[in-house]
Order: C-alpha cells, then sequence, then structure tokens
C-alpha cells in the first residue's frame, strides 16, 4: 500500500486519480504528479532539471 | 583575460578594491560562504539589478520559511582554458535544490540564489515554467557542473 502525502493527510495511492505531465525545452526538463480526490487537487509534486545555467562574459581591454 | 583570475574572482581570492565582509574566520584560509536559494512568484520582478534578498514577491506557503533552504556546496570552482585567449570559471550547487512537503498555490516561476553569509548579497537568478506545488514537494536539479552547463559561467572568447 503506498501513501501519498495529501492536504487531507497521508491517503491509500489507490484512493486517488493520479496525473502526470511533463515538459521539455532548452531550459529545463520537467516532470509532475498531481493526485486528485473526487475533483479536488489533493497533491502536486513538481521536478525541475535545469539544463544549464546563463554564461556571464568577462571582457579585458587586450590579451596581453 | 587570465582563466585563473576568473577562478579567483569566484572564491574570493583576489581583491582589487575596498569592500566590507563578515568575517569568514581566518584572513588567510576563510570558510565558504553560506548560499541560499528562494523562491518567487511569477508576478515578482528579479533581474540583473537585483543586489540583495528581499521578501518582497517570495512565495508564501505551508512550511515554507521565508529566505528558502540552504544550498549544498560541497563542488569547488573550477578554471579552465578553452584557447590562449579564452577560457570558463564555473560552479555548480552539488545537491538538488528541494523544498519538502509544502504548498504553494501562488504561481512562482523563478529562484533567487544568495550569500547568506554576506549580508544577503545577490548571486543569480534562474527561470523556469510557472509551477504550483500542493502538499508535495518541489525539486529543483542542476545542470551538471562543466564548462558549458554549469549554473554560474564567467568566461572569455
Amino acid at each position: 500500500m503506498a501513501l501519498v502525502n495529501t492536504t487531507h493527510g497521508e491517503m491509500d495511492e489507490s484512493l486517488l486519480e493520479k496525473r502526470e505531465g511533463s515538459l521539455d525545452n532548452d531550459i529545463e526538463t520537467t516532470t509532475w504528479t498531481e493526485y486528485w480526490l473526487n475533483g479536488e487537487l489533493v497533491h502536486r509534486s513538481v521536478h525541475v532539471s535545469l539544463k544549464t545555467g546563463p554564461a556571464l562574459f568577462a571582457e579585458a581591454a587586450s590579451f596581453d | 583575460m587570465c582563466t585563473s583570475f576568473m577562478g579567483d574572482l569566484l572564491v574570493g581570492a583576489q581583491q582589487l578594491s575596498t569592500v566590507t565582509l563578515t568575517s569568514r574566520g581566518s584572513l588567510t584560509a576563510p570558510t565558504t560562504d553560506t548560499v541560499k536559494a528562494a523562491l518567487y512568484l511569477a508576478s515578482a520582478t528579479l533581474n540583473a539589478s537585483t543586489t540583495v534578498y528581499s521578501s518582497t514577491g517570495e512565495v508564501t506557503g505551508t512550511n515554507y520559511v521565508a529566505g528558502g533552504v540552504t544550498v549544498t556546496n560541497a563542488n569547488a570552482v573550477t578554471a579552465t582554458n578553452s584557447s590562449t585567449t579564452a577560457g570558463v570559471a564555473y560552479w555548480t550547487p552539488s545537491a538538488s535544490i528541494v523544498y519538502t512537503n509544502v504548498t504553494l498555490t501562488t504561481a512562482f516561476d523563478c529562484v533567487f540564489l544568495y550569500n547568506s553569509t554576506q549580508g544577503n548579497k545577490a548571486i543569480s537568478v534562474h527561470t523556469f515554467g510557472s509551477q504550483t506545488v500542493t502538499a508535495g514537494t518541489f525539486t529543483l536539479t542542476m545542470p551538471a557542473s562543466t564548462t558549458s552547463t554549469a549554473l554560474i559561467r564567467l568566461a572569455t572568447t
């Protein structure tokens, strides 16, 4: 029996409707998991994986 | 610019002007500063002009503590030459940033990294797709710490 933390406390996963989603672009790969109970969102977790940070370019007057 | 200098900047090894610092314990072997990560609402304004942590626009919700969480920092700054005239110094947190069992019902799309040891001074702002969390966990996994993907990269070309 898997338990899910919800807005109503821990609940058996089998009592809930599970919905999952994802997005992927140049910045991130993201997945989310939702659990619904009778049309009410009772749990939503999100995992964002950043692909890269912005580069900060440094300049000197010349390279000597 | 010498690549080693960019690495020195990230670790605070060179000081070209006067500055007021919070003591790092030792002048010759100072301790590493603490970095924290705070989440901000999609409606908040954070950008290159942000200089210090502020709770304005920060998310609020169950089990989220203002100021965010401490970033795990076991990675050393690395400075690598890519040619005789170019290189990159880079750093990435060594673990995912995790907000456990939180409820954040107003959409947020930004994490702000700041130095909580040195007066909450700004480090960087990173955006992602707008999210909410309900009685769940928000995990922000860091990019690979390489010359082309690290979270913080100071480069010459």
